[in-house]
């Protein structure tokens, strides 16, 4: 284990790299949780943060009421302690990304080191600025003390250095970021948790969907709008397949009830770059050719191309469209979900569906992906547990008894 | 099924058809390609079966069928057999950018020409002129493939004699072969084509830093290809002709809209600085979002429409391209057909999302 050393990086909050403090704290520990709830306050007091919802939904996850609840969950588990330096790679272009890696590994009681990307989006300016500001704060030092968030080029011999002196590197960024990653040197007992490349969907009720009231149907493309265009339907949560329940004639009301609403909803926001509509043109063109089980295809002027599939066929989810650009299937069961998943679903969004049913399928079959199925609107939502991993127990030790 | 032809049409004017007419022979014309497309292309089918289209339609200009251009990057669609390919033609992209492929066989390659010829015989005059080529000898040498460059070189070159290169295979300004030329042509009307950026980088630059004017009497200056590298320089049109005129003199600047996935519709641009589609092909400006046909003045995306293609399906493309539709058959420079303006590329989006984390250095 090498120590860390000063290294050619931006620091953009905290001091020297070499000045980290490494000395782990148990989860959940009361400097953590008091510095993340300040924080919470800070930024939530800031008028600037209005116009950005990603950085509420951030502030409002580590406002004080909420870590206290997650706390009492862990409460069972006294014997654990951070596991020491842990070094995030965050991604490029979720902005808030990184706040939520470096919450969660201080929740985890480990000192961060956090990489954001070159992008300076005015969400990291200003997370950044509120840190700062608590960390010269009387009773913060501790925490403080743990926290460098820095910014370098692709640079390998630095990412290199960091990696031999971390106890535990968070790497989001998907399958080529990890690969690549994975081949530069780590210290022996260093733990990765890696977000590969996922695929999500969403399960609707036909009849569930016909049932609910205007205002219903309205916070459920909402809720759907969030969950799909506020990251360009790029995120691996955002659903690329939306699957229907029902019998044909109930579905294809119900599809014009909820795609109604999702596109009154898109034409009353400022309109999408004019590249969006291309890419989704010809990405429609290109599955065209490369997929057999599309039949049709509906658009809602350029804003949601919705492809319907003859029937789900394994490996559809490489076929993924972005900016609004669907798969549907008309099933009887969700059952039907066994011919497509594999260890790449993450995310499942239900509406009218019972989320205990999906979830003892996926335990009771023994499906090798989904590990996550929330109501639609709560795609993005970060947490402590995470595309299948409980990241407080995975950045953390246990010290046994027995 | 029996291939269009469309020979006859190289006896209409190019640029002399009114609206009216114009518009239900093209449309004619570009149905029939939309049938011979679906009858011998399958991803060109496909792409139409998906969208509910029947091919066998008879359909007014707007609603032809078109492909986005980006398509020919990443398939190979062609509706021949590949033992007929004659010429296989590439975009001219960057490194590491993945390039058109366009497969031309032989009927398409010589109405290509001829079509070309209407064209270039309207703005040069029945004799061919001196050419001076701007742009190096090199870049037209492997003619097993053709880049977009030395396919337009090549093409264009048909129009001249004495063609002689103003660059050396450094791209540097060849003096010695400038002047020579200029020597032997002392009197003559000359023809000058090279593609705008190289013309500003190698060129007007470089003439410009040597403080060198030509001495040019008379001709014309053919330009045309991308301008979003002059952009980049902020260069518009204006500062380039400015450019220009100081260090050649007399010359008629003309530049042109095309591109090498639909080679045969050429838009070249009239004494009024505007964009002319001929005869054989013709524009439509979409609405960005809906992708409906745009009023004339509103800015929106081009799609070109040409006879030309026969042996690919590329008789009606939706480009990348912005522009506004000026009018039609009303330019004051006399010239029948749509007539419009470049603004430029739509802007790349940048991407939201979470797989990028680890940016590749360029």
């Amino acid at each position: 284990m090498k120590c860390v050393s000063d290294l050619p990086v931006e620091v953009l909050v905290g001091g020297r790299l070499s000045e980290i403090e490494a000395k782990p704290m148990q989860p959940y520990s009361y400097e953590a949780v008091a510095f993340l709830a300040e924080l919470s306050q800070g930024l939530l007091a800031n008028p600037a943060i209005r116009t950005y919802p990603d950085l509420v939904g951030f502030a409002y996850w580590c406002r004080k009421a909420n870590l206290q609840r997650l706390a009492r969950d862990w409460k069972s588990q006294r014997q654990r302690i951070g596991r020491g330096i842990a070094f995030h790679i965050a991604p490029g272009n979720v902005p808030v990304n990184f706040a939520f890696s470096l919450g969660i590994g201080l929740l985890a009681g480990n000192a961060n080191i956090v990489r954001v990307s070159g992008k300076r989006h005015p969400q990291t300016s200003l997370i950044c600025a509120e840190i700062d500001r608590i960390a010269k704060q009387l009773g913060h030092e501790r925490v403080a003390s743990m926290i460098r968030v820095i910014l370098y080029p692709h640079d390998d011999a630095i990412t290199a250095a960091l990696s031999e002196s971390c106890h535990a590197r968070i790497l989001w960024g998907g399958d080529t970021t990890i690969a690549h990653l994975r081949t530069l040197p780590v210290s022996p007992r260093c733990v990765d948790v890696v977000f590969a490349d996922r695929y999500s969907l969403c399960v609707m009720d036909a009849s569930a969907v016909l049932a609910a009231e205007k205002e219903a149907v309205e916070a459920l493309a909402a809720g759907f709008y969030n969950d799909v265009f506020v990251l360009d339907q790029n995120a691996c949560s955002s659903p690329y397949l939306v699957l229907w329940r029902g019998d044909a004639a109930e579905v294809d009301r119900a599809m014009l009830r909820f795609w109604g609403a999702v596109e009154h909803l898109l034409l009353s926001k400022p309109p999408s770059p004019v590249m969006h509509g291309l890419d989704k043109y010809a990405h429609l063109c290109r599955i065209s050719v490369l997929l057999d089980s599309c039949v049709s295809v509906t658009r809602h002027q350029n804003l949601i191309y919705r492809v319907r599939l003859r029937e789900l066929s394994s490996g559809i989810e490489h076929y993924k469209g972005r900016y609004g650009f669907f798969f549907e299937a008309v099933v009887k069961s969700v059952e039907s979900l066994k011919t497509i998943v594999g260890e790449r679903y993450q995310t499942v969004t239900c509406f009218g569906v019972d989320p205990e049913e999906i979830i003892s399928l996926v335990v009771n079959m023994g499906w090798t992906g989904i590990d996550r199925v929330v109501p639609v609107g709560k795609a993005l939502d970060i947490g402590v547990v995470w595309d299948g991993y409980n990241l407080i127990e995975t950045l953390s030790r246990t010290v046994a008894d027995c | 099924m029996k291939a269009p032809d469309f020979s006859r049409w190289l006896d209409l004017e190019p640029y002399g058809i009114e609206a009216s007419r114009k518009s239900a022979l093209l449309a004619g014309a570009l149905c029939e390609l939309t049938r011979w497309h679906a009858a011998k292309c399958d991803a060109y089918r496909r792409i139409m079966a998906v969208q509910g289209i029947d091919s066998e339609a008879v359909l007014p200009l707007e609603q032809v069928p078109y492909l986005p251009v980006r398509l020919f990057k990443e398939f190979d669609l062609l509706s021949i057999d590949w033992s007929e390919t004659y010429k296989t033609m590439t975009s001219s992209g960057t490194t590491g950018q993945q390039v058109s492929k366009i497969y031309l066989d032989r009927a398409t390659a010589s109405f290509q020409t001829k079509v070309l010829s209407r064209l270039m015989g309207r703005l040069l005059g029945k004799n061919r002129l001196p050419m001076l080529v701007v742009d190096s000898p090199g870049t037209v040498e492997d003619r097993s493939a053709y880049s977009a460059r030395g396919a337009g070189l090549l093409g264009f070159s048909l129009y001249g004699q004495d063609v002689t290169y103003a660059l050396n295979a450094s791209m540097n300004l060849d003096l010695p072969a400038i002047e020579a030329f200029l020597d032997r042509h002392r009197d003559a009307p000359i023809f000058i084509f090279g593609f705008t950026f190289i013309m500003w980088l190698h060129w007007v630059l470089p003439l410009q830093q040597l403080g060198k004017i030509l001495p040019i009497q008379s001709g014309i200056l053919l330009h045309g290809g991308g301008w979003k590298k002059m952009h980049d320089q902020a260069v518009d049109d204006e500062t380039f002709r400015m450019a220009l005129q100081s260090c050649v003199g007399g010359l008629k600047i003309v530049n042109y809209y095309g591109m090498v996935e639909q080679t045969g519709a050429l838009f070249l641009q009239c004494e009024e600085g505007w964009l002319h589609a001929p005869t054989y092909a013709d524009v439509i400006i979409r609405d960005p979002y809906t992708f409906a046909v745009a009023e004339i003045g509103q800015e929106g995306i081009i799609e070109v429409l040409s006879i030309v293609p026969l042996s690919y399906p590329g008789h009606a493309l939706l480009t990348e391209d912005l522009g506004i539709l000026l009018g039609e058959d009303d330019c004051p420079c006399g010239r029948l057909g749509k007539y419009f303006q470049v603004i430029g590329r739509v802007p790349e989006a940048e991407v939201r999302g979470c797989s990028d984390t680890y940016e590749v250095r360029i």
